[in-house]
């Protein structure tokens, strides 16, 4: 069973709205594979940022390696710019417990050392295991521990959200 | 019995390239490719083998290969124990198996091991708890899984793709576990031609059913080869009753500029290290254009780090 | 001790016999076959219907000592696997701890045997002393000894003036010589076929021309001195077809082959399972199927053992560094009707290269089920389905490559002498 809920183009033209007024030429954004990615790269491009775009996948930041080990393929991380006193916005797809927020701030504080790190995502649907929370969101919906939400992408690049009920695995 | 495999097809040692299907393998290039802009930041390490025991196991001696699994083992966190067990237990009558029980209860999770005897590895595999992994890092004249993985992605990174390619493989076949694992890889991944280019007395019985062509005139071998990738020559096989001399060696196999120009244009030169200067290769080819035998040094970290994290990510 | 043996089929190669009837035995010798001799009252009567019975399993290539334990130790054990096998009369090689190059010693193991009341022993003394290859043993003090024939075991052979001089002194006395053909210089450091699977596998090679070199030196030689030489556990095709031809030629030589050599290949080695680290080594399949060939027209004579037991400590190291052999005295039966079964041989045949051949080429009177003989005889179910594993094998070596597997045919019942000596299921009861 599928359902197509919310819609997260009209997210995403909330959190664009929200994130331009906060971001400047000195702002590098950095996407988090794979639907943060792509919520970055429309952002960074609507915004027109200066700064390259940047991208990294958590794999190797994961705190349940041990259990999952990991995923066949690993998208190289790029990082093009220079981290240290940067101020760098963080983009997700989905906020739910904050364990890839924490480790992508891992990873990115192993690129150097920056001023500050903002957090912005499409979707939090709430359940945070962990202190972390979000600058901007393009909205909040509450879904229950057996849902599963995913970002897909259309191939004329148009966001839509799918959510899936079923056994956690 | 392939020990290396899980029922599900998943790999829980690498103990040799025989029989790895293609899609692990290239998981494996994958891999490391994805941990090649680690090994370039400024802080080089990832978290991923955090609290993880690692046992480098060498029965016989090789710095080179050792540091380089070191280095992979520490930039995923992992701590690393070295163990040169020639100068250890071994020495005092202590049989493998007993070694490996006694480091096994020290809690280690994975063992590299280097063995002079051909199969040591998957005597161990067969023997460790399951939770252990074992990565072979070179045993006898048999086998050097992750010499050839690196490899691979090194013809991988400069070739795009294994399809089409005609491969070249000179030296000492006969002793060499470097050039088993590579002939293994690469008719898996499907090149279109290995060729072994030696003596006779460097050829082993029966070489051409690994799936390779036969050379033992290097002008003929080398025509139209996109990759050419040298052996060393061990210092005790120079002379004696498998050559006369490593000067008489150099003068018939030697790769000199000459004999690389019968090559194709843009072919590439490998070699496992450390190289011969003068003995399976001239000076100016190793350090010219042609040569990537440094890249290849990098790309083993890389190569590294991707099996000991495939290996200690499986669901045990 | 009256015996009857009721129903089975009796397979005896010496009359050429093979029909099923009772056989009748008085202490130790056979009174009756078919008919009951007058006045016959049995102790006891074995049901064999279904069964079948022949003389004695030979077997000319069983140790009765492990790898660097003193065959004194292990002796009563080693008997008893024998038993187990059906084998009554077995041919021991010299080269167990100590080496069997002096009088003393074989006596000494004749004597143990003897005492014990099992199998019987037939030992093979050293061709060299200490079986260096270099200074003849005492041949005749040891064929004064009991000693059935002489050999190099699994050893180097001697260079050609030393063989040459072994085998003149062995035909001035008619003694047999057994030789294991491995040119030395060519065999020494390997330990599989060489081929595409030592090639594979990066272990060292024996070539086939380590053989067959050997083979032609000695078949020139015992041509050459008239000796009788009978050639140990041939491996390869070419061997087989210089045999064949050198009988064609009317050379007085004899061969046999191992039980392993005769079922398995190079490529069952696998992963470097030790247990498939034999001497000789496994060669390819065209070699096995050369062999069974000579097997069928009598280039080869006999079917060995090739009985080793070797410790688990000394099977569980690197392939290279395994003791070679395997325990498999056991499975001569089951192993040779798999062979009959698979060349379409009768089960008299099978029987023949298991009993009346070795006893010729060991030279020693052949036993027969017929009356007067002594009651040596092996009582087997030739359908039973068993599975070979650490508790069946009485040996104390549990190392064969056969382990695990299905094997079909069993002994039940070994008499040796007029005497119940093997009787795990009670038949006998």
């Amino acid at each position: 069973m599928s359902k197509a809920f919310p819609k997260a183009e009209d997210l995403f033209l909330c959190l664009k709205d929200a994130v331009r007024e906060q971001v400047s030429d000195q702002t590098a954004m950095v996407g988090i594979h794979t639907g943060g990615a792509w919520v970055a790269k429309r952002l960074h491009k609507v915004l027109g940022l200066n700064l390259p775009l940047g991208e990294i996948d958590v794999s190797f930041y994961r705190d349940d390696f041990a259990q999952r080990g990991l995923k066949s393929r690993v998208q190289p991380s790029s990082i093009e710019f220079e981290v240290n006193d940067r101020e760098i916005l963080l983009i997700d797809d989905v906020l739910y417990s904050g364990r890839t927020i924490r480790a992508a701030m891992n990873e990115i504080f192993d690129h150097g050392r920056p001023k500050k790190v903002m957090l912005g995502v499409l979707l939090d649907r709430g359940g945070r295991q962990l202190p972390i929370d979000a600058n901007f969101v393009g909205g909040k919906v509450y879904l229950k521990e057996v849902e599963r939400i995913a970002l897909t992408k259309s191939d004329d690049e148009l966001f839509e959200f799918v959510i899936r009920s079923g056994v956690e695995t | 019995m392939n020990l290396q495999l899980s029922r599900t097809g998943e790999m829980r040692h690498l103990l040799t390239i025989e029989g790895l299907p293609k899609q692990v393998i290239y998981d494996v290039l994958d891999a490391a490719e994805s941990f090649m802009p680690v090994t370039k930041r400024d802080v080089k390490k990832v978290p991923l083998l955090r609290g993880k025991t690692i046992f480098n196991l060498f029965f016989e001696s090789s710095t080179r290969t050792r540091t380089t699994f070191e280095i992979a083992a520490k930039r995923l966190s992992a701590d690393v124990i070295n163990i040169n067990v020639g100068t250890s237990a071994v020495a005092k009558g202590e049989s493998l198996l007993d070694t490996i029980a006694n480091l096994s209860a020290m809690n280690a999770d994975m063992f590299v091991v280097r063995h002079g005897q051909s199969g040591a590895p998957h005597l161990i595999a067969k023997y460790v708890p399951p939770h252990i992994n074992v990565i072979n890092a070179g045993d006898g004249s048999h086998a050097h899984p992750t010499q050839a993985l690196l490899d691979m992605y090194t013809i991988r990174y400069f070739k795009k793709k294994f399809e089409g390619l005609r491969v070249a493989i000179v030296g000492d076949i006969s002793h060499s576990r470097v050039a088993r694992s590579q002939i293994h890889a690469l008719t898996t991944l499907g090149a279109s031609e290995v060729r072994v280019i030696a003596p006779k007395t460097l050829l082993p019985a029966n070489v051409e059913n690994l799936g390779v062509s036969v050379y033992n005139d290097i002008a003929l071998g080398l025509q139209e080869v996109d990759v050419i990738i040298m052996l060393r020559l061990q210092r005790e096989r120079m002379s004696g009753v498998n050559l006369p001399s490593s000067q008489e060696f150099y003068s018939a196999y030697g790769l000199t500029q000459k004999r690389l120009s019968l090559a194709k244009s843009d072919a590439i030169v490998m070699h496992p290290g450390p190289i011969n200067r003068g003995v399976e290769i001239e000076s100016l080819v190793a350090d010219g254009r042609s040569s990537v035998i440094l890249p290849q040094v990098t790309f083993g970290i890389a190569i590294r780090m991707a099996v000991m994290s495939i290996l200690a990510g499986q669901a045990k | 001790m009256k015996i009857c043996i009721k129903g089975g089929r009796v397979i005896d190669p010496e009359s050429d016999g093979d029909k099923v009837q009772d056989v009748f035995i008085s202490d130790s010798i056979i009174v009756g076959i078919g008919q009951s001799p007058r006045g016959f009252m049995a102790d006891k009567i074995i049901n064999a219907s279904r069964l079948a019975i022949c003389p004695g399993l030979v077997d000319v290539s069983v140790r009765v000592g492990g790898h660097g334990s003193e065959f004194k130790t292990t002796l009563e054990q080693e008997l008893r696997s024998a038993l187990a096998g059906g084998v009554t009369k077995l041919g021991c090689p010299p080269d167990t701890t100590p080496v069997l190059d002096q009088p003393g010693l074989v006596t000494m193991l004749r004597e143990r045997a003897t005492a014990l009341n099992s199998a019987k022993i037939f030992p093979i003394g050293a061709m060299t002393q200490s079986l260096s290859g270099k200074l003849l043993a005492e041949m005749a003090a040891l064929s004064d000894a009991g000693c059935v024939a002489f050999s190099q075991g699994d050893g180097v052979l001697p260079d050609a003036a030393v063989l040459k001089k072994a085998m003149e002194y062995a035909a001035t006395f008619s003694f047999r010589i057994f030789l294991r053909p491995q040119e030395r210089s060519l065999g020494n450091r390997g330990i599989a076929h060489e081929g595409s699977v030592s090639t594979r596998l990066g272990l060292p090679g024996v070539p086939v021309i380590a053989e067959t070199l050997a083979v032609s030196n000695i078949l020139m030689l015992a041509k050459e001195t008239g000796a009788m030489v009978h050639l140990s556990k041939l491996s390869s095709y070419a061997a087989v077809e210089l045999v064949r031809n050198a009988k064609q030629d009317g050379v007085d030589v004899t061969s046999d082959v191992s039980v392993h050599n005769l079922h398995l290949c190079d490529i069952d080695i696998g992963y470097f399972d030790t247990n498939f680290n034999l001497c000789p080594p496994l060669r390819a399949s065209r070699d096995k199927d050369a062999l069974r060939e000579g097997l069928r027209d009598d280039t080869v004579n006999l079917i060995c053992s090739d009985h080793y037991p070797v410790s688990q400590d000394q099977k569980n190291v690197p392939f290279a560094e395994a003791i070679p052999g395997a325990s498999s005295v056991e499975l001569l039966l089951p192993l040779t009707l798999q062979w009959a079964r698979e060349e379409g041989q009768t089960l008299l045949k099978a029987v023949t290269q298991i009993t009346s051949n070795p006893s010729h080429v060991l030279g020693i009177s052949p036993s027969s089920i017929s009356i007067g003989e002594v009651a040596d005889l092996c009582i087997f179910d030739p359908e039973h389905p068993w599975i070979v594993s650490d508790k069946s094998l009485v040996s104390a070596g549990k190392n064969t490559p056969f382990i695990n597997k299905e094997l079909v045919g069993r002994v039940l019942c070994t008499i040796v002498e007029g005497r119940i000596a093997y009787d795990p299921d009670e038949i006998c009861a």
